[in-house]
C-alpha cells in the first residue's frame, strides 16, 4: 500500500469518490452552480446514495459505518473538483451530525441524525454570533425555560446552509452568568414560529451553498429537543469542532491537489519564448514547492485521521493539520493562479474558482490564529 | 434465480503504453480496473435483482491473488458472493484454456440459471471467452445483448447488430454477453465497500474445480502469438480545398502521381 495510514478498503473508497467527482461534477454543472448560486438536488441525491453524507456514522443510525480516514478521502476527492460540493459532504458528517452523535439520545438520533445522514433532511450548525466568533463564550442568544419548553431569542450569523435547512443545532445560553458553562444545545425546527433566516450572504467563494443569519424571536423549543444536559453546549460544540477541523484539512488538500493538477497540465501546454513554461526553472521550482507543501499537508491530515480512528488524542494533530493544510492550500492556489498568468484571473479556468473557494479555509471552523492558540496551549500547558 | 457474472481485471488501457520494440503491453505502474463491459454485465444482473430481490448474484474471475481487489469492487456494487480461480497451473492461458477453467468454476459454483459476461476485455479484445464458456457448459449463448427481460425458465433479449437488432427468446440456463449500451453501471457506496471487506472471497485452485494441470493454463493453450506490433503511424493527411470540380481534379492528379488509379484502355 502506497501510504502507511491506509488499507485497501480505503483505496476503494477513494476510487469511488474520485470516479464520482470526475463523472458527476462536470465543468458545465459547476459553472451553472456559480452562475445560479444553487447546487443541483439530483447530485445531492446521488451523493446520498453513494453514502457520502454518513461516512463515519454507525450503520444503526443510517450511516455507512466507515471511519475518519474514509471521510478524509471522500472530502479530498470531492474538493479536488468542487469546493462547494465538499461542504455538502462535510456538513452532515461533521458539524450537523456531530452534536447529535455526541449528545443526542436514541429518539433524537432517530428523529434527526438518520434523516440527515441519508440525505432526506438538512441540518445547520449555529454557534457564531455577530459578537461571538472565535470567542463563543461571548454569545448572547438566550434560552429561557418555561414549563416543558424553552423560549429562544437572539441572532446567529454566517450559518452555512441555514436558508436550505430543515433544522439547526442552536447554541444558546440557559444561564447568562456562567459564561461557557451556561451554554446549552438545541435542535430547532427552521420552519417553526419565531425562527427566520436573514438574506443569504454574497460570498467570495463556496458559491452554491447559501449562508445566512438565523433570527430567533421567542422561538419555542420543546425540552425533548435539548441535546445533552443544560450547560453542556460548549463542550458539545468544541468536541464537534475538534473533528470538524479534520474535514477542513481534507478540503484543503483536495483543493490544493486540484490546483496542482491544473497547474502541471497548463505549464506543459502553455508556450512562451519558444518553449513550454514548465521548462523554465522558475516555474518548475514553484511547482516543486507546491507539491512538497501539499505532501506535508496530506501527511499531517492523514495522520490526524489515523489517530482518531485508533482512538488516540487528536486535539493537537487535528489543529496542526487544519492550520497547516488551509494555509498552504491558499499558498498553492495563489501559485496556481500566478502560473496561469492572465488566464488564472479568468473564470473559464478552474484555478480562479479554487482560489476564491479556499480563502475561507483559514477562517472558518477555528481560524489559523485559533488553531495556533490550541496548538501552543497543548504544548505549554504542563 | 441465481446469476453468475464472469469478470476480468484488466490494465486500464487508457493509461497503458506499448513497448515499441517488444510489441508487448508495458504494465508497470498501470492501474488495474474491472473490465468495462463486465461492469455492464454486472449492472444487468443487479437490475434483475432490483426487480426480484430473491435473486442471488455471484461474480467469478480467473486471475492472480490481487484480483480480489476487483472482486471486492463487484461486491461493493451489490454482488452477493465472489469466487477467484487462482493457481499457477492456470497461468499463461489463451482464451481456449481460460474458458475451460471458467466453465469448471461455474460448474463448481452450481445451480446457475444465467451466466453473464462482458462482450470482450479491453486488454485482448477477443470476445471469445464468453461463447467458449457457453460451449463448454453446453448452454445456449446470445452475444451483444442490449436489453434483457427475465421470466421463469427463459429470457427475452435484444441482440445488437451493426445495422439493427434481433429479439431473441432463449431458455435458461444460458449465457449472455453484454455491450456497454446495455446500461450505466452503478456506483458503489461507502457502506457497501465496508461490507464488501467483511465478506469471504472463495479461492479455488485446479484441484477444487477438478481440472488436471495439463488441461489448463499454458499447457492447454493452442494459440501461439507469432508477433505483436504497433502499426506504423500513417503520414499526415492533406486537406484539399476549392470547388468540388477543382478538388476532384487535384485528387485525380495526386492519385495518378502515386500510381493508385488503374488506367483504362
Amino acid at each position: 500500500m502506497a501510504d502507511a495510514y491506509f488499507t485497501e478498503q480505503h483505496e476503494l473508497i477513494r476510487k469511488l469518490a474520485r470516479e464520482f467527482a470526475e463523472k458527476e461534477l462536470t465543468k458545465e454543472i459547476l459553472d451553472k452552480v456559480e452562475e445560479t448560486g444553487e447546487f443541483p438536488e439530483e447530485i445531492l441525491d446521488k451523493m446520498a446514495a453513494a453514502g457520502f453524507f454518513g461516512i463515519k456514522i454507525p450503520k444503526e443510525y443510517g450511516g455507512q459505518g466507515a471511519d475518519a480516514r474514509s471521510y478524509v478521502l471522500v472530502m479530498e476527492e470531492i474538493a479536488r473538483v468542487s469546493g462547494v460540493a465538499s461542504i455538502y459532504v462535510s456538513t452532515p458528517n461533521s458539524l450537523s451530525g456531530g452534536p447529535l452523535l455526541l449528545a443526542g439520545n436514541e429518539e433524537q438520533k432517530a428523529k434527526y441524525l438518520t434523516p440527515v445522514v441519508t440525505g432526506k433532511k438538512k441540518l445547520a450548525f449555529a454557534l457564531t454570533e455577530p459578537g461571538a466568533g472565535s470567542d463563543a463564550s461571548g454569545m448572547v442568544t438566550s434560552a429561557v425555560k418555561e414549563g416543558d419548553h424553552y423560549v429562544l431569542n437572539g441572532r446567529k450569523c454566517f450559518i452555512t446552509m441555514a436558508p436550505l435547512s430543515d433544522y439547526a443545532v442552536i447554541f444558546a445560553k440557559t444561564d447568562m452568568k456562567k459564561g461557557n458553562k451556561g451554554i446549552s444545545a438545541f435542535v430547532v425546527d427552521m420552519k417553526g414560529p419565531g425562527v427566520s433566516c436573514g438574506k443569504p450572504e454574497d460570498k467570495m467563494g463556496i458559491i452554491g451553498c447559501a449562508t445566512s443569519d438565523i433570527i430567533l424571536e421567542n422561538a419555542i423549543v420543546p425540552e425533548t429537543d435539548r441535546l445533552g444536559e443544560e450547560g453542556e453546549g460548549f463542550k458539545i460544540a468544541m468536541k464537534t469542532l475538534n473533528t470538524g477541523r479534520l474535514g477542513v484539512a481534507a478540503q484543503s488538500i483536495g483543493i490544493a491537489q486540484g490546483c496542482l493538477d491544473e497547474t502541471i497540465k497548463y505549464a506543459k501546454e502553455r508556450k512562451q519564448f519558444g518553449q513550454r513554461i514548465a521548462d523554465f526553472q522558475a516555474i518548475g521550482f514553484m511547482i516543486a514547492n507546491m507539491a512538497t507543501k501539499l505532501e506535508a499537508a496530506k501527511q499531517l491530515t492523514y495522520k490526524a485521521a489515523y489517530l482518531l480512528d485508533t482512538k488516540q488524542d487528536t486535539t493537537l494533530n487535528a489543529s496542526m493539520a487544519k492550520y497547516f493544510a488551509s494555509e498552504v492550500c491558499n499558498e498553492i492556489a495563489a501559485c496556481a493562479v500566478q502560473i496561469h498568468g492572465g488566464y488564472g484571473f479568468i473564470k473559464d479556468y478552474k484555478v480562479e474558482r479554487m482560489y476564491r473557494d479556499c480563502r475561507v479555509f483559514t477562517i472558518y471552523e477555528g481560524s489559523s490564529q485559533v488553531q495556533q492558540i490550541v496548538i501552543s496551549k497543548q504544548l505549554l500547558k504542563k | 434465480m441465481k446469476i453468475l457474472v464472469c469478470v476480468k481485471q484488466v490494465p486500464d488501457t487508457n493509461e497503458v503504453k506499448i513497448d515499441p520494440v517488444k510489441g508487448t503491453l508495458i504494465r508497470e505502474g498501470v492501474p488495474s480496473i474491472l473490465n468495462p463491459d463486465d461492469a455492464n454485465a454486472l449492472e444487468a444482473a443487479l437490475q434483475l435483482k432490483d426487480k426480484d430481490p430473491d435473486t442471488k448474484i455471484a461474480v467469478l474471475t480467473m486471475g492472480p491473488p490481487q484480483a480480489t481487489y476487483m472482486l471486492r469492487e463487484c461486491l461493493a456494487m451489490g454482488a452477493d458472493e465472489a469466487y477467484l480461480l487462482s493457481d499457477r497451473a492456470f497461468g499463461g492461458a489463451d482464451t481456449c484454456a481460460t474458458s475451460t477453467t471458467i466453465a469448471a468454476g461455474i460448474k463448481k459454483v452450481g445451480n446457475v440459471d444465467l451466466v453473464f459476461a462482458g462482450r470482450q476485455a479491453i486488454d485482448g479484445d477477443t470476445a471469445q471467452v464468453g461463447p467458449q464458456v457457453a460451449q463448454r457448459l453446453n448452454v445456449p449463448v446470445v452475444t451483444y445483448v442490449k436489453d434483457i427481460k427475465a421470466e421463469t425458465g427463459k429470457v427475452t433479449v435484444q441482440r445488437q447488430m451493426e445495422d439493427g437488432y434481433e429479439i431473441i427468446e432463449v431458455q435458461t440456463p444460458c449465457l449472455l454477453t453484454c455491450v456497454k449500451e446495455l446500461n450505466e453501471p452503478r456506483y458503489m457506496s461507502v457502506g457497501a465497500i465496508v461490507d464488501a471487506y467483511q465478506k469471504e472471497i472463495t479461492v479455488w485452485g485446479h484441484d477444487q474445480v477438478e481440472l488436471d494441470p495439463k488441461d489448463c493454463g499454458l499447457n492447454a493453450s493452442p494459440t501461439q502469438v507469432f508477433r505483436s506490433f504497433t502499426p506504423p503511424q500513417k503520414g499526415k493527411g492533406e486537406m484539399l480545398s476549392g470547388s468540388v470540380g477543382e478538388i476532384a481534379a487535384v485528387l485525380v492528379s495526386k492519385l495518378n502521381e502515386k500510381h493508385l488509379l488503374k488506367k483504362e484502355g
